[in-house]
């Protein structure tokens, strides 16, 4: 279950200024179009309400009911269902540590332990400068890549506690941090608005970071017959990306 | 044991064949590789026709079940005057599989095209794909592969001047396993929490909206172009006879080199052992999933098992999503399956009492046997709690949690028993990470294996 703060009842929300509500309004007129049924935009909505102020709010439930003419119930019922929907806000960069059994063994759990401490931080929580949340994660489909770090949703694989402490210093100074697979990072609440279904538009970042590393490849290499570290055979594979990238 | 075949003999790349090309992501890549060739050739069958051969190419879904691909489509009811979707399942969230999202992240135009296929036999109009949300680099390329197919006139309207017309809509989620439960997937795509439904009725018969809908795994569809464009009989002299063609093992945990290997269905864990380098240097294999954390768990007595949905089922566990993880003798097994049943506790959508409930428990006792303050009688009480959530919830999440409990009872007693009478965990965790033995080590070299080919 996800961390669900139920409270009391409360005050009906405060509607989207005039110009947030029409420009959002656009936005999901556009999203609603893409389904037969204007429900099934719900969750888009809820990533496009999420992308506007870094969490979903009740102003941004009373938004997504008004969109699909559902009551605010209806609407909290789904966002409290899914585990991306934050209700507090995330940093700028959401940092998502794998602790699922296999990325847990191979090292997760040292990294997610050693993080909380560099940060000050614990599980679900934002650092003081409003830059970094952590939380620990479940499988990402990455286990080739063990243990997996995400940033903003995108993949830095094959970390250690010392490259995870440096992955998040680097963000906190602002420094240019690029994932192993994936584009460059944008903001928590611009990675949710890809996820409401806008395309990323900035130049070079569909190519980024190329076709996938070592792992991807290992099997094709193999039947080529190129080597693997370890395995017999004259040829060495390449490093990761190398003959990959454009 | 035979001898090992070189991997080159071993190995049969499709899916993953234009990976090392260049931007294999890009339409123009795919179509170097017979890309849209099989869409050609399936707009020129009459779609009845088309359903009858993959069917007899014997293509079983790669999700999971591994159900008849062609029969799913057949059971689509024709001239009943309702709409019929295709919903692609890409939520692949099953711990240790991770095969969907580096096959859309390097090549996306493989399920796109499978997707017009399957879609013109069902006579759908209206695709969708359910991406899980926590890959964005996925849903980059998505949504740029579909702009490129709109592009070419590969959708839209009058696809090739078929007369024929699809809309394909990308859909991202929000985090939530039981979405990846193909009812569960319907109610969250109509904009739902994603519990799962009762069946029957099917959702051949009431999916989607309550139309008839097709449900598919992203291997399965992404698996039908390369049959249209080579033919069925090529695809049936891959595999075994009751599992035929090819597909992606996923090899991770504590390997030499961790990866997707392809391979024809009924290869051996002992043979993607033997070509890839092995399990990690020093150590031995202790236990692994054929398919995932709910597929009940092998040992070594198992690795001359063929991979193949027969072999694995004979032998008393499921291929699932052929996500092979493996673990040496540095992992606590009590640690393993405690993760897992806490991952199914935190992924149960809470529908089903035996599953919400009974999970809750089992992560509580887990806990205090791995801490070493579990009782005498706890190891039957795991046992006894996994018998009342197997089989008596509406999915398999359920009967999910119960395999790595069961299986590792089964084969692991004595471990833990060994945590109730030493009070303690015998084992290191630190031994078990990746950088464990090149720390011990006096070497110069910092780096592990898999940093260096990293």
């Amino acid at each position: 279950m996800s961390n669900v703060e139920l409270g009391l009842p409360a005050l009906p929300a405060k509607p989207y200024p005039a110009e947030v509500y029409e420009r959002l309004a656009a936005d999901a007129r556009e999203l609603i179009g893409r389904y037969p049924v204007a429900r099934s935009a719900l969750l888009p909505l809820l990533h496009l309400v999420q992308a506007e102020e870094g969490c979903v709010t009740a102003t941004g439930i009373r938004f997504c009911a008004e969109q699909v003419e559902l009551t605010t119930a209806e609407v909290t019922a789904v966002a409290t269902f899914y585990t991306m929907y934050r209700r507090r806000p995330a940093g700028t960069y959401h940092v998502g540590v794998c602790t699922n059994t296999l990325c847990a063994v191979l090292g997760g759990d040292q990294i997610f332990e050693e993080l909380q401490q560099h940060l000050g931080i614990k599980n679900n929580e934002t650092t003081a400068d409003g830059e970094i949340s952590l939380e620990h994660i479940e499988c990402n489909a990455a286990c080739d890549y063990a243990p997996v770090v995400m940033v903003n949703w995108e993949f830095f694989d094959n970390q250690t506690p010392e490259s995870a402490r440096q992955l998040v210093d680097d963000l906190r100074a602002g420094a240019e941090v690029e994932p192993t697979r994936g584009a460059k990072l944008c903001s928590f609440k611009e990675t949710a608005r890809i996820l409401a279904g806008f395309p990323d538009e900035r130049p070079g970042a569909l190519d980024a970071s190329g076709a996938g590393g070592a792992p991807s490849m290992a099997g094709l290499r193999l039947s080529k017959g190129e080597a693997l570290p370890g395995t017999p055979g004259a040829r060495v594979v390449s490093p990761r990306n190398e003959g990959t990238e454009a | 044991m035979t001898a090992t075949e070189p991997a080159e003999k071993l190995l049969s790349p499709v899916l993953s064949a234009s990976w090392d090309d260049h931007r294999p992501w890009t339409l123009e890549t795919y179509r170097r590789h017979d890309g849209y060739q099989g869409l050609r050739n399936a707009l020129a069958m009459d779609p009845d026709a088309l359903i009858a051969l993959v069917k007899e190419s014997g293509l079983r879904g790669r999700g999971g079940a591994g159900f008849p691909t062609g029969l799913k489509w057949q059971f689509i009811p024709q001239n009943d005057g309702k709409p019929h979707y295709l919903v692609v399942n890409a939520d692949e969230s099953e711990p240790g599989t991770c095969k969907d999202i580096p096959l859309l992240f390097a090549n996306p135009h493989a399920l796109i095209e499978g997707m017009i296929i399957a879609s013109y036999a069902i006579r759908c109009d209206h695709a969708f794909i359910y991406l899980r949300g926590e890959t964005v680099p996925v849903l980059r390329r998505l949504h740029a592969a579909v702009a490129e197919a709109y592009a070419a006139g590969y959708l839209g309207k009058d696809i090739l001047g078929s007369g024929i017309d699809l809309d394909i809509t990308v859909h991202a989620g929000a985090g939530a396993y039981i979405c990846g439960e193909e009812t569960a997937l319907l109610d969250s795509l109509e904009g739902r929490r994603g519990q799962p439904r009762l069946r029957p009725p099917f959702p051949a018969i009431a999916g989607l909206y309550a139309c008839p809908t097709v449900v598919n795994n992203v291997e399965s569809i992404a698996s039908v172009p390369p049959i249209l464009v080579r033919g069925k009989e090529w695809f049936t002299s891959l595999g075994t006879e009751k599992s035929p063609g090819f597909t992606l093992y996923s090899l991770s945990g504590h390997v030499t080199n961790p990866g997707q290997y392809e391979a024809p269905l009924g290869v051996t864990l002992r043979q993607l052992l033997d070509i890839s380098g092995g399990v990690r240097s020093g150590h031995r294999l202790k236990f692994w999933t054929p398919g995932g954390s709910s597929t009940p768990m092998f040992t070594d007595e198992h690795l001359d098992v063929p991979l193949d949905y027969e072999g694995v089922g004979a032998a008393g566990s499921m291929l699932g999503t052929k996500a092979l993880q493996i673990f040496d003798e540095t992992t606590c097994v009590v640690r393993a399956v405690t993760r897992w049943t806490e991952f199914y506790a935190h992924e149960s959508c809470g529908k089903c009492t035996p599953c919400r409930e009974g999970t809750y428990w089992l992560v509580q006792l887990l806990k205090r046997i791995e801490a070493g303050e579990g009782l005498e009688g706890d190891l039957e009480k795991l046992l006894d709690i996994a018998d009342n959530i197997n089989g008596k919830s509406f999915c398999a999440l359920g009967d999910g949690a119960a395999s790595p409990i069961v299986s590792s009872l089964q084969h692991f007693r004595a471990e833990y028993e060994q945590h109730l009478a030493e009070r303690r965990c015998p084992f290191d965790p630190a031994a078990a990470t990746v950088w464990a033995d090149s720390r011990r080590s006096s070497s110069p070299q910092p780096a592990t294996e898999r940093e260096v080919h990293a």
